[in-house]
């Protein structure tokens, strides 16, 4: 909110390679997190639970590329991946609700036709 | 203090805010940050209806439905509470795009030409909030994640997957902004 990560206006821009906010954040973001995850792993440092911190190995299927296809048509219609929509609720955007009901329609459309869906 | 936080954030504040969550969240117990599954969990809650993807002890993922909670808050502290002290300006050569689709200079974060009760209810409009919502949910679950859980979490994670699918969804994001949305506000 704070910095304008869920403003559908800075998606535009940022879809238009008009600005560099919300690239910055991207770039700034993965950068301080694989930091992160390189500290833990150099240090072995635990979860507060002491069990090794664990990083499963992602598989592909083709789901990554229909739905992130599908996905990006969403988000540059929306402006909005699932975060933002909470967070322009949280802000007393109520129209905002009705794309979290969109969103959760899709999702359970989706979880429905899974089995015939190509993977 | 107040004064700096009721300030516009710059992207260098922000980004590592949002990124070192992802380290905290395997810290705190092994979760990785994702926020679509909080959909999927939702959905599971509240409608599993016979589905074998949605029957599964959505209860063992509580923590990414505090997660989404905390989300909103969040929201309502920024947006209602610290009353902003004054808007981050956007490009002038987007405002230019805009304005010629229709949408005029404003401050918020959604543009009330399409998105406000009042304007809802014309075909174009529904394709891109529900339609576009829609979307979103449905590709969000078909990938397995988001911006959030790929785009962030993912590459920091060195996924290549997820590498991938953030290609994907940028791309699929710019051509429907550029092409796709400019000729549903026409």
């Amino acid at each position: 909110m704070k910095s304008d990560a869920v403003s559908w206006f800075r998606m535009q821009e940022m879809f238009h390679f008009q600005g560099f906010q919300l690239f910055g954040i991207f770039i700034t973001g993965i950068a301080s997190s694989a930091l992160g995850i390189f500290i833990i792993k150099k240090f072995n440092i635990k979860t507060i639970d002491g069990e090794p911190v664990k990083i499963d190995k992602k598989e592909f299927n083709w789901g990554y590329v229909y739905g992130s296809l599908l996905f990006g048509v969403g988000w540059g219609l929306t402006g909005a991946c699932p975060g933002p929509i909470y967070v322009q609720i949280g802000s007393g955007l109520s129209i905002a609700v009705v794309t979290l009901l969109s969103a959760l329609a899709g999702t359970w459309v989706y979880s429905y036709l899974k089995p015939r869906l190509p993977h | 203090m107040i004064d700096f936080i009721r300030q516009p954030w710059p992207w260098y504040v922000a980004g590592p805010v949002i990124g070192l969550t992802v380290p905290l969240l395997l810290l705190v117990g092994n979760k990785t940050l994702g926020i679509s599954s909080s959909l999927r969990h939702i959905c599971a809650m509240c409608l599993p209806a016979k589905i074998p993807f949605l029957k599964y002890n959505w209860k063992d993922y509580l923590w990414n439905i505090y997660f989404v909670v905390g989300l909103l808050i969040g929201g309502f502290i920024a947006g209602v509470l610290l009353q902003p002290v004054h808007v981050m300006p956007l490009s002038d050569a987007t405002w230019q795009n805009l304005q010629a689709l229709g949408v005029s200079k404003q401050n918020g974060i959604l543009p009330v030409e399409v998105y406000s009760w009042a304007h809802l209810l014309t075909w174009k409009h529904l394709i891109i909030t529900v339609g576009g919502g829609f979307l979103v949910g449905f590709g969000t679950r078909y990938l397995g994640g988001c911006t959030s859980g790929h785009g962030i979490a993912g590459i920091s994670m060195m996924q290549w997957p997820s590498l991938l699918a953030t290609v994907l969804f940028f791309l699929g994001g710019i051509l429907t902004a550029n092409f796709i949305l400019p000729l549903l506000l026409k």
